[in-house]
C-alpha cells in the first residue's frame, strides 16, 4: 500500500506538489509512481530559470525498466532543482516525499494551486489504476 | 495476462511484480531489481524460466536433421551432455531463433527455445521434418529453474535428488546430467556459474522454495536482462530477429562453415553477406555522458546516423549505462547517442562488461 499525504496536493500524472507558502511548491513523484517505476538509476532535473507551463515535460526520471517525462504541474519558472539526484537517484525510491524531491516552482499563478488533486482524489486515482 | 507457469503461486506468495512476457505471466522482480543483480553477482539468485521451451528431438535421422536446421553443428557433441549453443536460420539468413541443443546419446537431443517463439519454432521444425522420421516431443510437462551466481552450485546440490547431485557438481561448463527426470545444465543467461534445471512441473515448488531456504535469492525478468546485458548475451527479438541475422549480430562465432559441404539452411544467404564489405558490426557502447541507453537510440557519428542501440540499460556492477548496437562496419573508438533529441558521447567497446562479478573494462 503506497503512501498519500494528507497535507500535499497532486497530478493526474503522479507528481506532489508541496505548497511552501512563499508562493514557490516544490515537486516531486509520489510514493506509488515510485514503486510503478521501479529502481531510478537516472534523473535529469530542469535548468534553474526556465519557464514552464502547466503541464510541459520538464524532468526525466529513467529506472531499470523506462524513462518517464515528469511534468510541470502549474505555470511558473523553476527557481531550484535537486542536484543531489545525480549521484543519488534512488533517493526518490528510498524518500519519495523527501530527500526526493525532483525541483521547486515559483508559481505564476499560486491561487491555482486549488485546481490540484486534494489526497482523497489522488488515492482515489490510485485505486482506480491498480 | 498469460500462460502461468507452476511456480505462479510463489511468485505472488513473495510479492512479486507480474508482468506480460512472451504470452506468460511472469515475475519482473520481487521489490529491487538491483539487488536481485547484486544478489547473482555476490552470492546466488534463483529465476523461474519455466515460460522457456524444452523439445525433445529423436530418432534415427535426427542428428542428420539437427544438422540441417542449425548454423551451428552437433556433429561437435561427441559426449552425452555436451550442450551447443546456435541460431535457427530461415532460408534469408535471418534469425528464426536463437536455443541450446543438449546431446543425451546417439540420435537424442534437447532443445530449449524462447517463450515468445516457441510456438513458431515448434510448426518450423515440424514443416522441416516431414518425411525424416524424426520425432519431435514438446515438453509442456516440464519446469525449469535457472540458479545463478558464485555459491549457486554448492548451494542448490544438495536439493537436487540423490542421483543426481555428484554428476551435477562433476559438470564441466556447457554440459549437462540428468537422473530422475531431472536433467541439470552447468549453462546459464547471467555471466556466472551455476544451473539450469529442467525438473517435472510437480517437483518445481519444493526446489523453488528450498533454494530460497538455502539463501538464493529470488530474481526476476529484470534482473535476468540486466545480468545478461553485463555478460554480453542477446536477446533474441532485440538484439537480433529474422532480419538480423548473426553475422550481424556479434554470433558469428556460433556459425559452423566448416565441414563445407554441411548445407544448413541460411547458409548460401550468410556466405553472400560474409563477403559483403557493407556488413554490418555488432558493438558494445559504454555510456560516457550523462543518461541510460534504450533500444532504438540511434548511434550518431559527425551528426550521421550509423546504427542503432538494440538493447540498452543500466549496469548495476559498473554504475554506468551500457548497450549492443548494430552500426555501420569502421565505427571508432567512440561514437554519440541520440538521447531525447541530444547527441551524448559514449566509448566503443567489446562486450562482455562483466562476467565472474569483475568488469571487463576500465571505466
Amino acid at each position: 500500500m503506497s503512501e498519500v499525504p494528507a497535507d500535499l496536493r497532486y497530478t493526474k500524472s503522479h507528481e506532489w506538489v508541496k505548497d511552501n507558502g512563499d508562493g514557490t511548491v516544490t515537486v516531486g513523484i509520489t510514493d506509488h509512481a515510485q514503486e510503478a517505476l521501479g529502481d531510478i538509476v537516472f534523473v535529469e532535473t530542469p535548468e534553474v530559470g526556465r519557464q514552464v507551463d502547466a503541464e510541459e515535460p520538464c524532468a526525466v526520471v529513467e529506472s531499470v525498466k523506462a524513462a518517464s517525462d515528469i511534468y510541470a504541474p502549474l505555470a511558473g519558472e523553476i527557481v531550484d532543482a535537486n542536484q543531489v539526484l545525480a549521484d543519488t537517484p534512488d533517493a526518490i525510491n528510498q524518500d519519495p516525499y523527501g530527500d526526493g524531491w525532483i525541483f521547486t516552482l515559483r508559481l505564476k499563478d499560486p491561487g491555482a494551486l486549488g485546481t490540484l488533486l486534494d489526497a482523497d482524489a489522488y488515492q482515489a486515482l490510485v485505486d482506480e489504476e491498480s | 495476462m498469460g500462460k502461468r507457469t507452476p511456480l505462479f503461486p510463489e511468485h505472488e506468495r513473495l510479492g512479486a511484480r507480474i508482468v506480460p512476457f512472451g504470452g506468460w505471466a511472469m515475475p519482473l522482480h520481487y521489490g529491487s531489481q538491483v539487488e536481485e543483480h547484486h544478489a547473482v553477482r555476490r552470492r546466488a539468485g534463483c529465476f523461474d524460466v519455466s515460460h522457456m521451451r524444452p523439445v525433445d528431438l529423436s530418432g534415427p535421422d535426427a542428428r542428420s536433421f539437427l544438422r540441417r536446421l542449425l548454423a551451428n553443428d552437433v556433429a561437435k557433441l561427441k559426449e552425452a551432455g555436451k550442450a551447443l549453443y546456435s541460431c535457427m536460420l530461415n532460408g534469408e539468413g535471418g534469425v528464426v531463433d536463437d536455443l541450446i541443443v543438449y546431446y543425451r546419446g546417439p540420435n537424442r537431443y534437447r532443445i530449449v527455445v524462447n517463450a515468445g517463439t516457441a510456438d513458431k519454432d515448434l510448426a518450423w521444425m515440424e514443416a522441416r521434418s516431414l518425411g525424416t522420421g524424426v520425432s519431435i516431443e514438446r515438453r509442456d510437462d516440464l519446469a525449469m529453474i535457472a540458479v545463478q551466481g558464485p555459491e549457486a552450485r554448492a548451494l542448490a546440490a544438495p536439493l537436487l535428488p540423490p542421483d543426481c547431485r555428484a554428476p551435477a557438481l562433476d559438470l564441466k561448463p556447457f554440459f549437462a546430467a540428468e537422473a530422475e527426470r531431472w536433467f541439470v545444465g552447468r549453462t546459464g543467461y547471467t555471466g556466472e556459474d551455476g544451473f539450469e534445471v529442467i525438473l517435472p512441473a510437480e517437483d518445481a515448488p519444493g526446489f523453488w522454495r528450498g533454494l530460497i531456504a538455502a539463501g538464493a535469492q529470488p530474481c526476476g525478468l529484470g534482473a535476468r536482462d540486466t545480468l545478461r546485458l553485463e555478460a554480453g548475451m542477446n536477446l533474441y527479438g532485440q538484439d537480433m530477429d529474422e532480419t538480423a541475422g548473426p553475422l550481424e549480430s556479434g554470433l558469428g562465432w556460433t556459425v559452423a562453415w566448416e565441414p563445407t559441404d554441411r548445407d544448413f539452411i541460411g547458409r548460401s544467404a550468410l556466405t553472400a553477406l560474409r563477403d559483403n564489405p557493407e556488413r554490418r558490426d555488432f558493438v558494445g557502447l559504454l555510456l560516457t555522458g550523462r543518461g541510460v541507453l534504450r533500444s532504438h537510440q540511434a548511434v550518431v557519428v559527425d551528426g550521421r546516423a550509423v546504427g542503432e542501440v538494440t538493447s540498452g540499460g543500466f549496469s548495476p556492477t559498473l554504475e554506468r549505462s551500457i548497450g549492443l548496437a548494430r552500426v555501420e562496419h569502421g565505427l571508432g573508438e567512440s561514437c554519440e547517442v541520440e538521447i531525447r533529441g541530444k547527441p551524448v558521447a559514449a566509448r566503443v567497446v567489446r562486450p562482455p562488461f562483466v562476467r565472474h562479478g569483475q568488469a571487463c573494462l576500465d571505466l
